[in-house]
This record gives C-alpha cells, structure tokens and sequence, in this order.
C-alpha cells in the first residue's frame, strides 16, 4: 500500500512534467492545426538553459535556494519563449496555410537541428547537476516501507499548479486568452474580426514554449542529469500525452501528462521498467481505440 | 397501378445528444418514381439521407430496401460501403464532394471499383496483368463514357474534377453516382446553385435516369430540394418534413395545396423558400 | 521609398535579427557547461557568440539586400526550382543511365554512397505508396524497415536461410505486420494516426532493444550473411563455388560491393514498377480517391478499411524488402539503425520529393542523403545542416521538388494536374 502510494507520488511528479509540455503541443495544435515537432527540443533548451543558470548563479555566489530558482524559472522561461518565437517565425509562419505535410517537415527539420544545435554548442555528453533541494518528508514510517515525499516533489507539484493556474488565468481571463480561443475556434474569421491572428499565433508560440522550459527546470531538478537527447523522448511522451487527453483540449492535456507519468511509473514499479515505454504507448493506442478523439477531445463530427 | 414500393422509412428517429433531429417518420419511396423529399432548413432531410445511405446509424426505426432478387435489406444495420456495394443505393453531396485532383474519367472509375476489383487478391494479381483486368477496364470507361455524354461532359473527360465551374461538377457527382449501376440515387440538393438553364436541363436530366435511356435500365430517385420549380416539375411524390416529422405526402398537387405545408413555410420558413413555394 | 531609406531600413531588421540571436545564443552557445572535478562549471565562449551574432546580421542583411536589388530578370529561387522540376522529363532517363553505368567509372566510395541513396529512394518509393497515394501519414515506417531486417537476419542464423529466401519472406512479414499494427488504427484520422504510427515505430525499436535472448539487444545481430550470385558467393578467398572462382578472376572486395549496388537498384526499380502499375489499376486509383476524399469513396461502395490496409501492407512489404537488403548490406544490424530519425528522413524525402512522384522522391533522395555525405568532413555540423535543409527547402517549395499529378487513364491527351488540386489526405 505504501509503496503504490509511493509510485503515486512519483507519478504525478513526472506527469504533471509531461502535462506542462503536452499544453504547448494542444495550443499550437488547437490554433495552427499542426504538430510542433520542435515543441519537446524547446523543453530541453528550457532544460540547458535552466542547467546554465543555475549554475552561473552558484558560480557568481547566489546561494539562496527560493531567489536562485526564480531566477531561473524567469531566465529560462525568457530564452526559451524566444527560441519559441524565433522558430514559429522562421520555419512555420512561412508555411502558414499551405499544405499539410510541409509545415510538419519543417518541424521535424526544426527539431533536428535544435537537437543538434544543443549537441554542438553544448557537448554531446550527459550533463549531471548536484540536487538543489534536499530533504523529505516521511509518511507512514512504522510500515515496512515508507513513503516519501521529497521536499524536490513538492517544489515541483507546487511550482507547476502555480504555472498553470497562470495559464489558466491568462486563457480564460484575459483579452489575449479571448484571442487565442477564437483563432482556435476559426482562424480565419478571427482574422476578419480584426484579431491579429501572427501575432497571437506567435504569443502561442512564446506561451507553449516558456511552458516548456518551467518543464525543462522541473525535469532538471526532479532527473540531476541532461543531455540533447531529452527533448525527443520527452516530446513523443507529452505529445503522446496531449493526443490521449484529447488534442486540443488543455485540461485534457494536463490529464493527459498525468496519466502517461502515472501509467509510467506504475509499469516500471510493478512490471519491468524496459518496457515503460511499451506500456504508455499501448494505453494510447486503446484508448484511442475505443475513444477516438482522447479522454476529453471533441467529438470529431463528420458532417456529410 | 401504382409501381411496387422500393424503399420503406418505418418510424425513423434520429437523435443527437438532446436534439431529435428526425422524429418516427415513415414514408415510402417507389421504384421508378421520382421521391421528392422537401421542408424548411433544419427539418431533418439530410439527416434522413444520411440515415438511409449508413453514414448515420438510425436511434430507432428501420429503413427497408426491396433490392431485385436479393429480398428486403435492412439498411440501417448494413455499414455505408455495403449499401452502396449490395444494396445499391449511391447518392451525392449537399457540399460536392469529388475527387477534386483527379480527371473526370478517373472519378468516374473509382465509382467502378467494385465492378473492376472484385477482391483485393483480385485488384492484386491484375498487377501482373492477370483477372481479366484490361477487359473490365475498357468495359468501365464505356461506361464512363456513356455517362459522360448524358451529363455533357466528354469533352472535359481529362480535365481534374476540381477545376470544372459548379454547375459541371454538381452534373459530375450525379454521373459518377450513376456509374455504381444504383436502383436507388439519392441527390441531396443537386439544383442548389445552378442558374435557371441549368435547373432546366437537370429536370430532364433526371427524368431521363429515373426512366431508362440507351440501355440503361431505369433508377429510382430520391431527391431533397429546395428550388420548388424542380420539384413540382419532375417528383412523382413529394414528402414535406418540419422539426424532423412528416407534414404531409402525396403527389405534388396534393402537396401545394396541403395547409399544413403552406403553415410551415409561412410560418416558420425563411422568406426565399415562401416566394420559390408559391411559384 | 528611397534607396537610401530602403538602406537604413536593411540595416536596422538586420540590427533586430542580431539583437535576437544575440539572446538566442548568448547563453547556449556563450556559457558552455563542462563538467568540472567537484560539479559543472560554465566555460564563457565570447568570441563563438560574437562570430554567430555577426553571421545572423550579415546573413540577414545579405538576404534583405539580395531581394531588395534583386536584378529584374534574376529568377527568385522558388521559380528556380520550378524550373528545375520541369526539366524533370528529360531528368528521369537521364538518372537512369547514370544510375546503371555509375559502377562502371565511380570508386569503391560512390558505389557505397550509390547503395545508400537507392536505399533511401526505395524506402520513400514504399512510403510514397502509404503516404503519397493513400494519404495516410505514417511517422513509424521505420518499424517496417527493422521487422524485415531482423526478420532476415534470424532467419539466416537460426535456419540457415539464404538471402534470396530470405527476401520475399521479409517482405510478408513485414506486410502481416503492416496489417497486424494497421487494422486497429486505421479508423483514426489525421494526426491521430500519425502520433499511433510513431507510437508503434517506437515500440517495435524498444521489444528489439529489449528482447535479448531473441534480437541480443543493443549488441545486435552479426554474421548477416551476404547475398549469393545464383549460389555464387563472394568471398575473399576465392574458393570454389566463389564467383571469382566461376568467372576466372582475381577475388576482388568491389565485386561485392557492385553485385549489392545492382541487388538494391533491381529492388528499388520493383518497387517503383510495383506502385507506378498499381496507380493505374483500381487499387491504386481507390488510394488516390481515398486520399481525396474519403467520404465519396464510402458513398461509392469502396470499403475504406481494406484499401487503407492494402495501401499499409504493400507499403509495409517493400519497408521490409529494404530492410532485408539493409541487413545482408551491413552484415550487422542493430536497434539503433531504427530510430525515429529514419522515419522522419524517409518521410521528408516523400514530401520534399513532391507526394506521390516517383522522380521527385528520386530526386531528393540524393539530394538529401547524397548531399549530407557531402557535408561528412564537418561531422558534428552535418545533422544540423541536415535540420536547417529541411527546413529551407519546405519554405522554398512547400509542395515538394516535383508537385502535379499525371493521370492514371486518358480518353485524349494526358495532362499534368496542379497541385493546387490535389489533397494531400486526411488520415
């Protein structure tokens, strides 16, 4: 008992990772109708840029925990927001509506080279952080496993609801959020509306991948150790994620993340953790089988 | 002497979510007859193609086809290839819906498929030239080209279906309907847009499917329009749908005198449908 | 606008673009992480941001001025490559007499690089078949590759099976699966379908890398044999039963490599002989109409599921047929030779070959793969030149090098179909 209390926990620590990154896959998706295939190389620029950070921040005598984490939080979020806008600018505004399969290879070609841009100025080798919160708290410690929680867990749990209660403010509150869900709705009559629908396709962009990097800082300090190559697991994973909630849709999204991260950690505690992977994509799979459009997509109606 | 009835709608209803769209209808279409189905916007007519030709399942009610030698088919528990393969009932689009990038001729032979490709190990083996493949292909453009000359098209045949203006499109989907040899054709709204020359020469158009010409044996027609010119001109029965139930069926002079059909129109109709009604 | 003012214009986007890479690269490329004796340390690297800032301005302003001055009569490079693509009739004999003479004049190295090519332009003919005539996107065409690679390398160890057994069995396998993964997801739309092939390449490459005692893992499998010349072999020592021995000449490494370069130059003409009938016959023509509107075919009483599996199979089939080959070519094989990345580079030569033409896919298979080969000196650049190619050539030609379809039946005189018309499917 304790011990699947255990594998909660840690499943909705990486879950609500893999959430954060599945809501810039449903935005960008929801809004330009295409797979940002680039979205989960940002989230490991997001991850490079918070490593550099911190470390620049230890270096230069920051020692304080809370003021060295926001920091980052906003550095990396900046930087990664501009990589987000940069890479909509080049490779997808270009491309905007024309044919399907174009603007996916641009993305596919965007997400190679950001890969190996961050193996070439970065160095291919894993990079290992000392862990910046220590401590745990115990639960049910007389059983005969105890359950932790550690205090690292409980930054992220805590610092991703805040992220997302943001979010959800600015979506559902805010006249940029009313612009984003009418060109979500139908692009081109926002358009004749008078939205401007670059720029808020853009802000789409900038939002997703700021998202992405508090998801990169998150998985830095939950793993200790990146290298180039997370951002392609993690991507297919959140992508994965956002297409089980149901693409579009951000609270699926979210509940998307969490279910992969839980499946995940489950499988691997129980079963075997070679095939985590296997697991998570299998549960797609019949999920989508049975519930064609995700757990909470629309319906796609066939009109005829 | 009235022909055999063809199709039987029995107490038909289709509901999405809280909405009923169509609500126990039944009606009956005969063979050899043109079957008008009409009403105001929103009454269920698409719905009820949708229904009968399987892109809907039905929330109840049944749609009986009598096929020749083949008995009485229940549609509405047949998958929509199948009623187009076995009980041959093909329709067209209310939004046209072809193969945009592919010629004329060549959307008149996918129409074929299952004439030309029996079975897919016998769409394979005709990879290497064996089924008898090469006969069943001149047979088909025959045929195509037999359709193409009904419809005035034989002299755009090459040209992709997507670059004919609307009228020769909309004349395309009914030719490529007919090219699945149907006892049924179910056209949804094929006067819409057409100017009125164009109106014209789709009445005879399909009066002449509906009674057989050079060889081709005579279809049976259902029909959802609006432009009322068509209607009363070519149906041999007309039945009138509101808020998805049946107001009223009979021929179309028992139809423009109903008081309950004008009350819809008047009452609940938009104004372009009044003044087409009492043209 | 002045020339003056147009001037100062350049300059100050050019000053912006800089201002971005400068915040793009200021930290990633400026501080790089080394992983010092006790923890990370940040090494700062001025100069490298300084020289990438410089190139970003130099770079946009050259790309401002060269539109801005463009002579009247400079074609831009999209109408060059349009140009290009309708050279493409005189293109395609060409390629041929270049492919089937290239053994005779080229070194060890361009046959080598000749297999890798016909390889690639095999896989996108199969994928061309899924993606290009049926419209079906697959991101997983790699989990096709590795089942007939590894279905004839356990073939060949565990039953001593040749090559040329070997291939057509690889190839059924590898259809079996193609239906096997295809039945359950090919109701799924779009995107959907796409993410659930990606999602099925992935776990094939994962069962490879973790079933040991069946594939040996990330060790892979060695001792492929090689392919025989009608129970010829080529070995080194030029033994009986070898075709050195056979033709009375001295055992040379190359002839090997030239019977491989014919070996997978036969498979991929099949495959392109296979697809190109296949598009005449109602098959082909029911895949098209599928990718076209996949409503009307229903109307029309074509049972979408069947053609959609048809189209997965045989595409499937010919995936597998390259793998097999890619197996006796290599002699080894591996898990790690069936990354995603092999799918994505398939598929962008599918789409930048221009959907559904064969001579489009020809044509950037050796573009991209013959041109990345160029680029092997710069090794740690050639993947990110590979990235930014594939995005530049999207925004150049985003129909791909050769776009228009040809007719599959004609009453008169065939004519070339925009592409504007046609759909690039739904599924």
């Amino acid at each position: 008992m304790a011990y699947a209390l255990q594998q909660l926990i840690n499943g909705l620590t990486l879950g609500m990772i893999y959430g954060l990154i599945a809501v810039g896959y449903t935005m960008v998706y929801g809004i330009v109708g295409m797979i940002n295939f680039a979205h989960g190389d940002i989230f490991m620029i997001g991850a490079f840029l918070s490593l550099i950070a911190l470390t620049g921040l230890a270096a230069i005598g920051i020692t304080s925990v809370p003021l060295a984490l926001a920091i980052t939080l906003l550095f990396a979020a900046a930087i990664a927001a501009l990589y987000g806008w940069t890479v909509e600018r080049i490779a997808y505004r270009p491309l905007r509506g024309s044919f399907r399969l174009a603007p996916l290879i641009s993305a596919i070609g965007m997400s190679i080279l950001l890969q190996n841009f961050a193996q070439v100025s970065q160095g291919a080798r894993v990079k290992p952080m000392a862990p910046l919160i220590e401590g745990h708290i115990s639960l049910f410690p007389d059983a005969d496993f105890t359950t932790q929680i550690s205090a690292m867990q409980i930054a992220i749990v805590i610092t991703t609801l805040l992220v997302l209660g943001v979010f959800t403010w600015l979506v559902t509150r805010t006249p940029l959020g009313r612009a984003m869900r009418a060109c979500e709705q139908d692009l081109k009559m926002a358009g004749l509306l008078g939205i401007d629908t670059d720029q808020t396709i853009s802000l789409t962009f900038v939002i997703g991948a700021a998202l992405a990097a508090v998801a990169g800082l998150m998985f830095l300090l939950y793993y200790g150790a990146i290298d180039f190559y997370i951002g392609f697991i993690a991507g297919v994973k959140a992508f994965t994620a956002a297409v089980l909630g149901g693409i579009g849709s951000l609270p699926g999204a979210v509940l998307g993340g969490l279910t992969i991260g839980l499946i995940e950690t489950f499988w691997s505690a129980y079963f075997t953790v070679e095939y985590k992977d296997v697991a998570a994509f299998s549960i797609l799979v019949v999920v989508l089988i049975f519930m064609p459009s995700g757990l909470l997509g629309r319906a796609d109606v066939e009109k005829v | 002497m009235t022909p055999p009835s063809l199709l039987e709608v029995h107490e038909l209803s289709m509901r999405f979510g809280g909405l009923t769209a169509v609500d126990g209808l039944s009606f009956t279409a005969r063979a050899s007859e043109i079957t008008a189905v009409i009403g105001p916007n929103g009454a269920g007519k698409t719905t009820v193609f949708n229904c009968i030709t399987g892109f809907y399942r039905p929330t109840s009610g049944g749609i009986a086809l009598s096929a020749p030698g083949d008995g009485t088919l229940a549609l509405e528990r047949m998958p929509g290839h199948l009623i187009a393969r076995r009980a041959r009932v093909a329709r067209t689009f209310q939004n046209i819906r072809l193969f945009a990038g592919m010629t004329v001729l060549e959307n008149l032979l996918v129409a074929q498929h299952n004439a030309l490709m029996p079975s897919v190990v016998n769409g394979l083996l005709a990879v290497f030239g064996l089924a008898g493949h090469a006969r069943a292909e001149r047979a088909a453009i025959e045929r195509a080209c037999f359709w193409l000359d009904a419809v005035d098209l034989t002299a755009r045949a090459d040209d992709p279906a997507g670059a004919l203006p609307y009228g020769a499109q909309r004349r395309l989907e009914i030719a490529r309907a007919m090219c699945t040899c149907p006892v049924l054709l179910c056209l949804d709204e094929p006067a819409a847009g057409l100017n009125p020359r164009e109106s014209d020469e789709l009445s005879v158009l399909l009066r002449r499917i509906r009674d057989g010409a050079g060889g081709e044996p005579g279809c049976s027609i259902l029909l959802i329009e609006h432009d009322m010119g068509v209607v009363m001109r070519i149906s041999d029965h007309i039945v009138v749908l509101d808020h998805g139930r049946k107001i009223s069926d009979g021929t179309p002079a028992d139809v423009r005198a109903d008081p309950a059909v004008i009350a819809a129109y008047l009452g609940e109709g938009d104004e372009d449908e009044v003044t087409e009604s009492a043209a | 606008m002045s020339a003056v003012s147009a001037g100062a214009a350049a300059l100050r986007d050019a000053f912006l673009s800089a201002l971005v890479a400068l915040g793009l690269f200021g930290a990633m490329i400026g501080l790089k992480t080394e992983v010092g004796p006790t923890s990370l340390v940040l090494v700062p690297r001025p100069w490298a941001v300084a020289i990438a800032v410089a190139v970003v301005f130099a770079g946009r302003l050259a790309l401002l001025t060269w539109r801005a001055w463009r002579p009247a009569g400079t074609p831009s490079p999209r109408r060059l490559v349009t140009a290009g693509a309708r050279a493409g009739r005189f293109v395609a004999p060409l390629l041929l007499v270049f492919a089937i003479t290239l053994p005779a004049y080229a070194g060890r190295y361009w046959i080598d690089l000749g297999i890798l090519v016909l390889t690639y332009v095999m896989l996108g003919w199969g994928l061309t078949i899924v993606v290009g005539l049926a419209g079906l996107l697959d991101l997983g065409y790699v989990a096709f590759y590795a089942v007939g690679a590894y279905s004839y390398a356990l073939l060949a160890q565990n039953f001593g099976l040749g090559f040329w057994t070997c291939l057509p069995l690889a190839g059924l396998l590898a259809a079996c699966w193609g239906l096997i993964l295809g039945f359950p997801v090919l109701r799924l739309r779009g995107d959907y379908l796409a993410i659930v092939t990606l999602a099925f390449g992935e776990i094939i490459r994962i069962v490879l890398l973790n079933w040991v005692s069946l594939t040996n893992g990330p060790q892979g499998i060695s001792g492929i044999p090689r392919p025989t010349l009608f129970g010829l072999t080529f070995t080194m020592d030029g033994g009986p039963g070898s075709v050195a021995d056979f033709f009375g000449v001295e055992p040379d490494i190359s002839q090997r490599v030239i019977f491989l370069y014919y070996v997978i130059f036969g498979l991929a003409l099949l495959t392109n002989w296979v697809s190109l009938r296949l598009r005449r016959l109602p098959l082909g023509r029911a895949w098209e109409a599928l990718r076209e509107d996949e409503v009307a075919c229903r109307a029309l009483g074509i049972n979408v599921t069947t053609t959609k599996l048809t189209a997965f199979a045989i595409g499937a089939c010919f995936g597998g047929f390259a793998g097999a080959f890619f197996a006796t070519r290599q002699a080894f094989i591996s898990p790690e030779s069936f990354t995603f990345m092999e799918s994505a580079t398939v598929l962008a030569i599918v789409v930048l070959g221009g959907l559904g033409s064969q001579l489009g896919v020809a044509l950037a298979a050796l573009v991209m793969i013959g041109g990345t080969e160029l680029f092997r000196e710069f090794a740690e650049y050639r993947m990110l030149i590979f990235g930014a190619a594939l995005v530049v050539m999207m925004i150049l030609r985003p129909r791909g090098l050769v776009s228009g379809r040809t007719p599959s039946v004609s009453l008169g005189s065939s004519r070339q179909i925009s592409a504007d018309l046609i759909s690039q499917g739904r599924g």
